[in-house]
């Protein structure tokens, strides 16, 4: 019975396949390149400064960020070793053990945000802003890391227990319950809403398209371009597993996932280190490289602020800070103090962008002293493969896989993600139709190319955090009231390690 | 106030057969007893954002499954027998957890079956009973 969705689903496809096996990925491509420059377009509304082109919604993170580090006092760098303290497991009560830890919420979004970005999306911020951009991809990170302490802190003070007693939670109900609570109740409805729609069309963007996409580019550059025409193929196959997942139930694919994808990111880094390393002669001139285009760079338009904002546009892509993500994830955690997952929260965009991504850049950037034009016309995670290949010659293959369970544990999450939205909206009736779509998306996202994928994933993620920065300004001292009332009960010693 | 055994409990024949050597040596020295379930669970594992809304109620099933399947005959049986005990469910690493519970409730020994024989009892026992006796504070009896 579970299966029957699936059959018809197929049929569908391998009748739009059919005219033409090859023509189909061409197809696919000519209809939706426009449509994504078009909603490109809207909601990458760009006032040009100084002669580089500054969207207005990367302007609304980074101005929220930067807010966010400040009235919240550096919690970033302050808060940063009790987050520690609060993963380590220091301050859990034994008497909540088998309840979601902290290490287990924060291994739970890191895994739905680590994905391509960090090693694809990467080489497509170096491509384009040049080697600085990489330093304002860190900053970004720094900032973001506080946009993510206040947004996580209002998932878990805001999400509502379920009557089959799971929990949900996001800025859709922080929107809802946190505003109406501060008597703007026809504001939190709206925006409840508006965030609803926006991540559930994000979720087909950022968390679907965008991975399945750059999974399939990996897979067909290992095969020397065999699967050339064949993207209709992989997706379909790729659509298969997580429709097996996320319809069928087979839980053991995502529980091996879960576990495989930890363990895949830690060998990236670790293999990465060591190309680094490898290129060791060229590493300080790969650094000098990324101060020197921070400032002043050569060949990116619009000089430093050029390089600054897709600097700053990819760290967000990959740590989704202000996207309100997270937030979802961390809603599980059951505590009578909201702001210990905000503590935790922060370590995301640390792991994923200032440890993940910086790494990622140093790969291409000693290769691109070493041997400039290394890659050829190839970018995104194709570019970070040639990086690795220059010195590992089978890690493109380790790549490969590593890229595709990325790709398929962050559509997980995303599909997740998606799904909150989804009910918010709709209910629990209509989840299986929810799914389905979700499904369709991921093997369209094998069809068509980067360029455009990319266009669309961006300016998705982007439409939803217009509404949830909105949220966090108003909710913003409610958050700077827990944290000041929380730190003040661990100064005096009202809250007590348990762990010596 | 040393006169207090923890007893662990699982559903096999083994953890049975210490629970009736627990009973004869509590009445012999007129001891209680603890009768302590470790459901295997560790803060550092990895799951998915759907696990993870859930995990509160799937808590409560299995302390519930737990109480009513596990604990409750044992409880029966130490009643029937005229031991005064009392009972708690606990989920951590099986060794570990003990040891930890053993110190809580200031027993004078831990008495465990060797192994289990199910296959849920491997994760209490099998390896565990050894662990527990390596890093218990006090004595452990191991009732083959």
């Amino acid at each position: 019975m579970t299966y029957r969705p699936f059959i018809a689903f197929s049929i569908l496809f391998a009748a739009l396949a059919s005219p033409a096996f090859a023509g189909i990925d061409d197809t696919i491509n000519s209809i939706t390149a426009p449509i994504a420059s078009l909603i490109g377009q809207i909601v990458f509304f760009k006032i040009p400064v100084f002669g580089a082109q500054l969207p207005l919604v990367v302007l609304w993170l980074v101005v929220g960020a930067v807010f966010f580090t400040f009235y919240m006092g550096f919690v970033s760098l302050r808060g940063f070793k009790h987050a520690i303290e609060l993963v380590r497991g220091d301050y859990s009560n034994p008497n909540d053990a088998g309840e979601v830890s902290h290490f287990q919420a924060l291994a739970t979004a890191v895994s739905g945000t680590v994905g391509i970005g960090n090693i694809g999306g990467v080489a497509v911020a170096v491509t384009v802003g040049g080697p600085g951009a990489t330093f304002w991809m860190i900053l970004a990170g720094f900032l973001g890391m506080s946009t993510k302490f206040v947004e996580c802190t209002l998932g878990v003070k805001y999400r509502q227990e379920n009557p089959d007693g799971s929990v949900s939670g996001g800025p859709m109900y922080f929107m809802r319950d946190g505003l109406a609570a501060q008597g703007r109740a026809g504001l939190s409805k709206f925006m409840g809403t508006f965030y609803a729609v926006g991540i559930f069309i994000g979720a087909l963007g950022i968390g679907n398209m965008f991975q399945s996409n750059q999974a399939y580019v990996q897979l067909n550059t290992v095969a020397g371009g065999a699967l050339d025409g064949l993207g209709w193929l992989v997706g379909l196959i790729l659509a298969g597993v997580v429709f097996s997942v996320i319809i069928g139930g087979i839980k053991s694919i995502a529980a091996v996932t879960e576990k495989v994808v930890p363990f895949m990111a830690v060998l990236y880094c670790v293999f990465a280190i060591i190309v680094i390393l490898m290129n060791g002669a060229f590493i300080p001139a790969a650094i000098g490289n990324i101060f020197s285009g921070a400032l002043t760079p050569e060949g990116v338009a619009g000089g430093a602020l050029g390089a600054l904002i897709i600097g700053f546009q990819r760290a967000v892509f990959s740590n989704e800070a202000g996207i309100g993500s997270a937030s979802i994830a961390h809603s599980a955690v059951r505590t009578n103090e909201p702001v210990t997952e905000g503590y935790v929260s922060l370590l995301e965009p640390f792991i994923d962008t200032i440890v993940i991504c910086t790494i990622t850049a140093l790969v291409i950037g000693t290769t691109q002293v070493a041997a400039p034009g290394f890659a050829g016309d190839a970018t995104g995670v194709a570019m970070t493969s040639a990086a690795f290949e220059r010195q590992i010659s089978w890690f493109p293959y380790v790549l490969a896989i590593a890229a595709l369970l990325f790709a398929f544990s962050t559509m997980i999450s995303w599909s997740y993600y998606g799904l909150k939205g989804w009910t918010y909206l709709f209910g629990e009736s209509t989840q299986t139709l929810y799914k389905l779509i979700f499904c369709a998306f991921v093997a369209l996202g094998c069809m068509v190319q980067l360029g455009p994928i990319l266009d669309i994933s961006d300016a998705l993620v982007f439409l939803i955090c217009v509404p949830n920065i909105l949220a966090l300004y108003f909710l913003a001292p409610v958050v700077k009231r827990e944290m000041n009332s929380y730190m003040e009960r661990i100064k005096s010693g009202e809250i007590k390690k348990y762990k010596a | 106030m040393l006169n207090k055994f923890l007893v662990a409990v699982e559903g096999s024949a083994g953890s049975r057969r210490a629970v009736n050597h627990a009973i004869e040596h509590a009445k012999a020295s007129n001891a209680e007893l603890v009768l302590a379930h470790v459901i295997d669970w560790s803060p550092y594992s990895f799951h998915t954002p759907e696990e993870l809304s859930a995990r509160h109620k799937r808590r409560e099933e299995e302390l519930t499954r737990a109480k009513d399947i596990v604990l409750a005959p044992i409880m029966k049986l130490v009643e029937d027998a005229g031991v005064k005990s009392s009972a708690e469910v606990r989920h951590g690493k099986g060794a570990e957890t003990l040891a930890e519970m053993a110190k809580e409730h200031e027993v004078a020994q831990i008495i465990a079956g060797r192994s289990g024989e199910s296959g849920v009892s491997t994760m209490l026992f099998g390896t565990t009973s050894s662990k527990l006796v390596q890093i218990s504070s006090v004595p452990v009896l191991i009732v083959p």
